[in-house]
C-alpha cells in the first residue's frame, strides 16, 4: 500500500479531464463477461445442449418405428430426416426447460447482485438504476437468443451425425433445400427467443422486489408454469391470447410455403406489451428502492 | 442579491437527516459538516447508524427527511455529477467470487460511464498496487481471505483519483501491517488533497489517523469538530498515587478539589480530583504548587500526573459504558 505518487499522477493527471461520456456499451460488454464466466450459465447451456442429443440418441437406440403423429411433434420424421432433432428438441424443451433457465438468469439479475453485495457498488460507481436495468435486461436476452441457438445447433449437429439429412418436407408438404432448412432453423431460434422476452421482462421485475436471488429465481419459474397452466384451461380460454406463452409453440408457422409471418407478428407485440408493462413496473420498483444489502 | 456570509467549504454538508426504519428510527435529524482536506472520523458504537447515514450521503437509500449536499452539490438529485468524483467501502466490501480481483475492479469501472477505458488496464493495475494486492490481482476473489477482500474493496474506491473517499470501517478484517497500511494510505491521500470520511467503532484508528471526528450514538449525532475541541469538552484532571489516600485526599478538599480515591488491594492507592477551569488559586497553571501541599501535608507522594481527559473517556461519555447495542 506504498502510497506511490509519482506512478498515480501519471495516471490521474489526464484522468479527470477527459469525461467523454461513451463507454455505454462498455458495461453491457462487462455484463455479458460476467453471464459468461459463470459456471452456472455454462452447466445450463450444456443441460440444453443435451436435450436435443439424449432426444436423438433414444431415437436412434429404438429399434421400433414410431407411427406418424406418435410422440412429440416431427418425432416420426427424426429417423428420415436428421434436421427434424432440432424442431423436435424445440417443442421439448420451451413449456419447461427453457424458462426454467431463463427464470435463473432472469430472477438473478438484480436479485444476485443484491444479495451479493455487489448492487451498491455498482450504483456508487455510479452506473446509474435505469442504465443498470436496461444492461441487465440486455443481458437476460442474450442468454435466451444463445440458449434458442444452443438447441438449434446441438440439434442440426447430432441429427446430421446419427441420421440420414435431406430436403425437408414442410407441414404443407413443400420440399426445401438443406441450406433454406438451416435458414428457418435460424429463423426459429429467433421466434423463440422473441416468445420468451416477456416472460424475461418479468423475471426482471421480480428480482428487482428482492435481495434473495434464488427467491426471484422460483417465483419467475412458477409464474410460467402457472401461465401454461392457465393456457390449457379450457374455462380460461378467453384469456389466451394474452398470456406471454400463447405463442411459445407457434414456430410450427414458420415451417411452412410460404412462411406464415402473421402469428410472429401478434407475438412481437405481445411481447413488447409485457416489456412495456413489466419493464415499467421494474423502474418503478428499482428507482425508488432503498439499497441495504 | 445580498452578499451571502462565506460558507465553509464543507465536502458532506447534512441538515435535519434522518432515516427511520417502521417504528425505528436509525438516523435522527444529523447535521454532519465535512470540511475539505480534512480526515473525518466518523465514531459510534454498533447500530448508533454510520452505515445507514453513509448510504444516505451516497444515494443509496432515500432520507425519511433532511437535506444532503456533497462536494456542493445536493444529493441525491446531482448523483450523477457527484459519485464519480467520489470513492465508496460501504458495510463491508462486496465481490464476484469467481472473478479475479482484477476483472472484478474492471467491472466495476464499466459501471462508471465516465471512466475512460483506455486507462481502465492502468489504473486498476496502480489501484491494486496501492494496496499491496499486485500478486493476487489473478486470483478468483472466491480465494481471497478476509483481509484481502477488504484490501479489494478500498482499490476499488482508488481506481479514480477522488475528490471525497467515504470509508465504511475500512480496516475491518485487516491484520495490523494492513491496519498501518491503511492508515498510512489515508494520510497520503489526504496529503494529495482527497477529504476522507472514515467511519470506525475504534476510537485509537480515529485519533491516529483524523484531523475531525463526530460521534453518533443511538442514531444521533452527539459531538463533532476538530479532535482537538473534542478533547478540550473534557476536563483535566490531577492524579495522585500515594499510599496516604484518606490525607492526600484531605490536602485536596482543602484546596477547594473535589477528590475521589480508590484503593484497590494489591495496587498502589490513588487519589484523583477534576481540576476545575476557574479557580481561587492558580493551580492549573502551576499544578506542582499541589506537590508542595501535599508534602507539606505529610503525604508520600509516589507519582503525581496532570492528565487531560482522553478522547476515550469523552467517548464513553457520550455513547454509554453499556455493552448492549442500543436499539
Ligand atoms: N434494513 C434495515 N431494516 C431495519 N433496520 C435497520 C436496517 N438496517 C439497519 N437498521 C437499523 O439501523 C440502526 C443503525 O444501523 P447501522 O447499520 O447504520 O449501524 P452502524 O453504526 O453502521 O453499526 P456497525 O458499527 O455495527 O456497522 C440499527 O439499529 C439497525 O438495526
Ligand atoms: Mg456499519
Amino acid at each position: 500500500m506504498s502510497s506511490n505518487s509519482v506512478a498515480s499522477s501519471k495516471v490521474s493527471g489526464n484522468g479527470v479531464p477527459s469525461r467523454r461520456r461513451s463507454a455505454g456499451p462498455a458495461l453491457l460488454g462487462s455484463e455479458l463477461t460476467v453471464l459468461f464466466r459463470r459456471r452456472r450459465t455454462w452447466a445450463m447451456l450444456v443441460a440444453i445442449a443435451l436435450i436435443p442429443i439424449l432426444l436423438a440418441v433414444a431415437v436412434r437406440l429404438s429399434s421400433e418405428t414410431l407411427a406418424p403423429g406418435e410422440g412429440p411433434p416431427f418425432l416420426d420424421r427424426v429417423t428420415q430426416n436428421g434436421l427434424f432433432v432440432a424442431f423436435t428438441a424445440m417443442i421439448v424443451a420451451i413449456p419447461l426447460f427453457l424458462p426454467l433457465t431463463i427464470g435463473v438468469v432472469a430472477g438473478d439479475t438484480i436479485a444476485g447482485e443484491a444479495g451479493q453485495g455487489t448492487l451498491r457498488y455498482l450504483l456508487v460507481a455510479p452506473a446509474g438504476r435505469l442504465r443498470l436495468l436496461l444492461v441487465k435486461y440486455a443481458g437476460v436476452a442474450v442468454f435466451c437468443l444463445a440458449a434458442t441457438l444452443t438447441l438449434a445447433v446441438a440439434g442440426t449437429l447430432i441429427g446430421a451425425a446419427l441420421f440420414p439429412v435431406g430436403p425437408v418436407t414442410l407441414l404443407s408438404g413443400d420440399v426445401i433445400s438443406v441450406p433454406e432448412s438451416l435458414l428457418r432453423s435460424g429463423l426459429i431460434s429467433l421466434y423463440v427467443t422473441v416468445s420468451l422476452l416477456g416472460f424475461a421482462a418479468i423475471g426482471l421485475f421480480i428480482s428487482t422486489l428482492t435481495d434473495v436471488p434464488v427467491g426471484a429465481m422460483a417465483a419467475t419459474v412458477v409464474v410460467s408454469v402457472v401461465v401454461q397452466i392457465l393456457d390449457v384451461l379450457p374455462q380460461l380460454s378467453w384469456l389466451d391470447p394474452w398470456l406471454f406463452s400463447h405463442y411459445w409453440l407457434g414456430f410450427a408457422d414458420l415451417l411452412r410455403q410460404p412462411m406464415d409471418l402473421g402469428s410472429f407478428g401478434d407475438n412481437v407485440l405481445l411481447q413488447l406489451g409485457y416489456i412495456a408493462v413489466f419493464g415499467t413496473l421494474a423502474y418503478g420498483r428499482f428507482s425508488t428502492k432503498d439499497i441495504l444489502s | 442579491m445580498t452578499a451571502a456570509t462565506p460558507a465553509p467549504d464543507l465536502a458532506i454538508e447534512s441538515r435535519g437527516l434522518t432515516k427511520r426504519f417502521g417504528e425505528q428510527i436509525a438516523v435522527n435529524e444529523i447535521d454532519l459538516a465535512v470540511p475539505r482536506g480534512a480526515v473525518f472520523g466518523f465514531l459510534g458504537p454498533n447500530g448508533s447508524g454510520k452505515t445507514t447515514s453513509i448510504r444516505m450521503l451516497l444515494g443509496l437509500t432515500q432520507a425519511s427527511s433532511g437535506q444532503i449536499s456533497v462536494l456542493g452539490q445536493s444529493m441525491p438529485d446531482s448523483l450523477h455529477a457527484v459519485l464519480p468524483r467520489v470513492g465508496a467501502l460501504v458495510e463491508g466490501p462486496a465481490f464476484y467470487p469467481f472473478l479475479s480481483g482484477a476483472a472484478n475492479l474492471r467491472r466495476l469501472d464499466t459501471a462508471d460511464r465516465n471512466a475512460p477505458s483506455s486507462t481502465r488496464g492502468a489504473r486498476v493495475e496502480q489501484a491494486l498496487a496501492r494496496v499491496g494486492l499486485t500478486h493476487a490481482a489473478g486470483k478468483k476473489v472466491a480465494a481471497y481471505s478476509l483481509g484481502m477482500k477488504q484490501r479489494l474493496g478500498i482499490a476499488n474506491a482508488l481506481l479514480q483519483p477522488r475528490e471525497l473517499l467515504v470509508l465504511d470501517e475500512p480496516t475491518n478484517g485487516l491484520d495490523p501491517q494492513g491496519t498501518r497500511e491503511v492508515r498510512s494510505l489515508v494520510r497520503s491521500l489526504a496529503a494529495e488533497g482527497t477529504t476522507v470520511f472514515v467511519s470506525s467503532h475504534l476510537l485509537a484508528e480515529v485519533e491516529q489517523m483524523c484531523t475531525h471526528a463526530a460521534v453518533m450514538s443511538g442514531g444521533n449525532l452527539v459531538a463533532q469538530g476538530t479532535l482537538a475541541d473534542l478533547r478540550h469538552v473534557g476536563q483535566t484532571r490531577v492524579r495522585v498515587r500515594t499510599p496516604d489516600a484518606a490525607a492526600a485526599a484531605a490536602v485536596l478538599t482543602g484546596l477547594g478539589l473535589a477528590p475521589v480515591h480508590s484503593d484497590v488491594p494489591e495496587q498502589d492507592p490513588w487519589v484523583a480530583a477534576p481540576l476545575p477551569r476557574e479557580m481561587s488559586v492558580d493551580l492549573t497553571g502551576q499544578p506542582e504548587s499541589i506537590v508542595t501541599a501535599l508534602v507539606a501535608g505529610g503525604v508520600r507522594v509516589r507519582g503525581f500526573l496532570i492528565e487531560e481527559s482522553s478522547l476515550e473517556e469523552r467517548f464513553v461519555a457520550l455513547t454509554g459504558e453499556g455493552f448492549d447495542v442500543l436499539q
